[in-house]
């Protein structure tokens, strides 16, 4: 249905320079840039080209694209999580799954209403809708895009072959998407994974600096999701008000064609009005939606991916400290003392290169997140501020009109 | 006073029934009859009894006039006019055309033609409209405020009284500035007593708020919710609109029944109101009855006008309620938008809390704040949506309804008249048949019967003239309020949401600083 990203200029930047404006840090450097050219939404799923540019040796040529679906974006993902190498560092989170689902059922029962309501109506509401539809799919672009911008930009992730894969192979990785047992299985895994998350958490750290990201990551999480959440709400009920102008707006406009009288000029001025208002206020509705929601629902799941670090360098600290016990057995007990010694060591490698990276993702996470909200909340004062004003000049010139008739 | 002027050129000069009338009273109510059937006097004194419709406790002469100067020709006037039955009904004359013509003793007035040309009314209406026109420009300089809702009494016996304010300079009021205590029966015991007066005749009478069982229990039971106190300050300001909307009318305004409402500190309580009373079981049952009659009434129209008129206001009355229908929405939405924006704020408040780099913590909280504010702004922005625009729009649809009532009463009353000719038919044909048969004695009923209904129906048509005649006129006058209605209160709702936008713009640039702040 929606072709290309190219529709409105307007749109596309604002929710461009959004989006990416999540991650600040991103270097602009030559040696790897990617970014999404194209998308192109099919019946259930959408198909994103995936461009990339490199100066780095790695890569057979400069410049390539590839066609990539959201499945082999959660492949990636997951491919890093399971990476053992991985574990000292914050995965950049999977996109979330492309979701249409909402805006179609609407487009569909508009299709069916249509005969209950007056043409004007019908095509203003199909266009509303049609925007809704576009600025899900930018969305859900602009999601994919920053997913691989981090990992281009993370000194490490950036290097793994299986990235480099997933930018060049030109033909279908064949990943499919899991299946019911494997869904299962990761459903299983998870609730292992909190359980024992519930007991290495218990473990209190010796270390100041982990002790307190560790609580101060737990509460913000929380509240991250509670206040994504409600600001989720926040913007509906602004988009819902908005959409109710537009049917005061055609009953105005009805009005102001049937009556006699000389209010009829009245209403009409009235009901372009609220036409024009509620252009205003889906774009604050909107701008809301993307500078606040989005900003709080990326950081929810970044502050998860830092939590899941954190509760792998628990892990490997409790391994270190059952290595060591054992090693003391095996000592005390003369037996199998090298094994254990090896055991022993590597666990301790471990924890401290997870330390190590940790601390300073952590640091990193922290800069980035500071730098992003001060973006976004800038944006969004700017945004507010400039739709109030338009919305303020509307609304006094039309006053000047009606009062200048009467 | 009387005697020293000089007879009206009356076509018979009944100075007997003249004398007859020393009731002030009767000789006015009469009077009115009169000077309603008279379409051809187009002296403007004779305007503001035309007004008074022939019922009720008629109007002391006196008080009827708006305008001093033509109080006391207007008085004289109705004194000198002779009459023939006092009583409250339209007026049945034995004579076949009661020679009402003058009426004033400046204007030598034409008698009654029986044709009935609706040239003469008409010009008579525009003259009506100009001097309409005239009184309205006069300032109707009345205000009414209802206010301080206040609880008296306990349990379910328990009712709100509300305060009416009176600021007038209006002499036909004994003070110029007075208020009374009134609970909300009082005010539709008012509706009621004006409805019954002016409704059946062709005026506009502005509806009274609704009732509402379930708002005044929850009231009555004490409980002092948010809901309540919405519930009370919705009814005090559709209290308050009411008396504004009657107080506009030109001839309600002149009814004592609403100045005893508006002035006397004790009122006998309306117990006609109560739904559960015998008056209002018998009202509900009129209404089924009317209903049925509306609908086997086929009406021969022969004025395009009203047909135009009605199928306007069927017009007027769907784009209006579609129109209620989403501005409620709106209500709806922006209150559910408020209460979501202060959700956020608190959310937004602990998430500044928790966050561990000092100038985002601030900015946080900022922000919580300002959407704080802003959930202020969303309820007072639904506060006015509802107040203004909604309320207006549900005010009208119900002013619509008393329109169409009013089209309805002409029709029955053109039912009457269409009656009471085929009744007279039937007399003369029994009439005849009784010369044919030649029964003296019933040849003489027959000949009554047949000048009654003789008159009937003269008394029908003319009443039918009368009906098309007011209505004519309080179509042209609701019209011109509808209008000015509109876009008074629209522009007021407009400029309400320029302070909002502004507000917001203020908030937001407040805020713009914390935010550039984070460092």
């Amino acid at each position: 249905m929606m072709e290309g990203l190219d529709d409105g200029p307007d749109f596309l930047s604002e929710e461009d320079r959004g989006l990416k404006a999540i991650n600040v840090n991103l270097q602009s450097d030559a040696a790897l840039q990617v970014d999404i050219s194209d998308a192109l939404s099919e019946r259930d799923k959408v198909k994103f080209t995936v461009h990339t540019k490199s100066s780095l040796p790695n890569f057979k040529q400069n410049e390539f694209s590839v066609v990539r679906q959201h499945e082999e974006f959660i492949w990636l993902h997951d491919s890093f999580v399971e990476n053992e190498d991985y574990a000292g560092y914050i995965i950049p989170p999977a996109p979330p799954r492309p979701d249409f689902d909402a805006s179609r059922e609407k487009l569909q029962k508009l299709g069916e209403g249509e005969g209950s309501m007056t043409k004007e109506e019908f095509t203003k509401m199909k266009q509303e809708l049609e925007a809704e539809y576009l600025a899900i799919f930018k969305k859900t672009v602009a999601m994919h895009e920053v997913f691989l911008c981090r990992v281009a930009a993370h000194p490490i992730l950036r290097r793994d072959l299986n990235f480099h894969v997933f930018l060049e192979y030109n033909q279908d990785l064949s990943v499919r998407g899991k299946n019911k047992k494997e869904k299962l299985e990761d459903f299983f895994k998870n609730m292992v994974k909190s359980a024992d998350g519930v007991i290495v958490s218990g473990v209190k750290d010796v270390d100041d600096f982990f002790e307190h990201e560790r609580t101060f990551l737990l509460e913000y999480h929380n509240r991250v999701k509670d206040a994504s959440a409600k600001s989720d709400r926040m913007t509906r009920s602004h988009k819902s008000a908005a959409d109710d102008y537009n049917r005061i707006g055609s009953s105005l406009y009805a009005l102001g064609t049937q009556d006699s009288t000389d209010i009829c000029k009245f209403f009409l001025k009235v009901s372009e009005l609220f036409d024009k208002t509620r252009k205003i206020e889906a774009r604050v509705s909107a701008d809301e939606d993307l500078k606040l929601s989005d900003l709080l629902k990326y950081y929810l799941r970044e502050s998860q991916a830092a939590k899941d670090l954190l509760y792998r360098r628990s892990r490997s600290l409790v391994d270190y400290e059952n290595a060591n016990k054992a090693l003391d057995k095996a000592r005390a007990k003369n037996k199998d003392v090298l094994q254990a010694e090896t055991s022993q060591q590597l666990c301790c490698q471990k924890f401290e290169k997870i330390s190590e990276s940790a601390k300073q993702e952590l640091i990193d996470f922290k800069t980035r997140r500071v730098a992003a909200f001060r973006k976004n909340l800038v944006e969004l004062a700017e945004l507010e501020l400039k739709h109030a004003k338009g919305n303020l000049q509307l609304l006094q010139n039309c006053l000047a009109v009606l009062n200048g008739d009467t | 006073m009387a005697a020293e002027r000089e007879p009206p050129p009356l076509g018979d000069g009944k100075p007997t029934d003249f004398e007859d009338l020393e009731d002030g009273e009767d000789l006015f109510t009469s009077t009115v009859s009169t000077l309603e059937s008279s379409p051809s006097s187009p002296e403007p004194a004779s305007l503001p009894a035309e007004d008074i419709s022939a019922n009720s406790n008629g109007p002391k002469p006196t008080e009827v006039v708006l305008d001093d100067d033509r109080e006391d020709l207007f008085a004289e006037a109705t004194e000198e006019v002779s009459l023939d039955s006092p009583e409250r009904e339209p007026i049945l004359s034995s004579e076949p055309s009661p020679a009402v013509t003058p009426v004033t003793p400046t204007t030598l007035i034409a008698p009654r033609i029986e044709s009935k040309s609706m040239s003469a009314p008409v010009i008579f209406d525009r003259s009506r409209e100009e001097i309409e026109e005239e009184a309205n420009g006069d300032i109707f300089d009345i205000e009414i405020g209802v206010s301080d809702p206040e609880k008296v009494g306990d349990g379910m016996n328990a009712y709100m009284a509300y305060r009416v304010t009176t600021k007038t300079s209006l002499s036909m009021f004994s003070k110029s500035e007075f208020s009374v205590k009134r609970r909300f029966s009082d005010f539709l015991g008012l509706h009621s007593k004006l409805a019954s007066k002016y409704l059946h005749v062709g005026y506009i009478v502005p509806p009274a708020p609704e009732k509402s069982i379930v708002g005044m229990t929850k009231v009555k039971v004490g409980k002092e919710d948010s809901s309540s106190t919405e519930f009370v300050e919705k009814r005090r300001a559709a209290l308050e609109r009411y008396l504004q909307r009657t107080v506009k009318h030109p001839t309600l305004l002149q009814d004592p029944d609403l100045r005893q409402f508006l002035e006397s500190s004790e009122l006998p309580r309306a117990v006609n109101t109560q739904a559960l009373s015998g008056a209002g079981i018998l009202r509900m049952a009129n209404k089924a009855a009317d209903a049925v009659n509306k609908m086997t009434i086929k009406m021969n129209e022969s004025d395009a006008w009203f047909e135009e008129k009605q199928q306007q206001f069927e017009n007027l009355d769907q784009q209006l309620r579609k129109l209620h229908v989403s501005v409620e929405a709106l209500v709806c939405h922006r209150k559910e938008l408020s209460a979501n924006t202060a959700a956020f704020a608190k959310s937004a408040a602990m998430l500044g809390n928790s966050e561990d780099h000092t100038a985002l913590s601030r900015a946080l909280s900022q922000l919580a704040e300002v959407e704080e504010k802003i959930d202020q702004l969303h309820q007072e922005h639904a506060f006015a949506d509802f107040y203004m625009f909604s309320e207006l729009l549900s005010d009208y649809i119900r002013l619509i309804a008393a329109v169409k009532g009013v089209f309805d009463h002409r029709m029955k009353c053109w039912q009457k008249w269409e009656d009471a000719q085929i009744t007279l038919l039937k007399k003369r044909e029994a009439e005849a048949k009784m010369m044919v048969a030649n029964k003296p004695d019933k040849i003489q009923q027959a000949k009554n019967e047949i000048r009654e209904w003789e008159a009937k129906v003269q008394q029908g048509e003319r009443d039918f003239e009368q009906i098309s005649k007011t209505i004519r006129k309080e179509v042209g006058r609701f019209e011109k309020e509808r209008v000015k209605d509109f876009k008074t209160v629209i522009i007021k709702y407009l400029e309400s949401l320029v302070q909002t936008q502004q507000q917001l713009i203020k908030y937001w640039e407040a805020f713009l600083p914390e935010a550039k702040a984070i460092a």
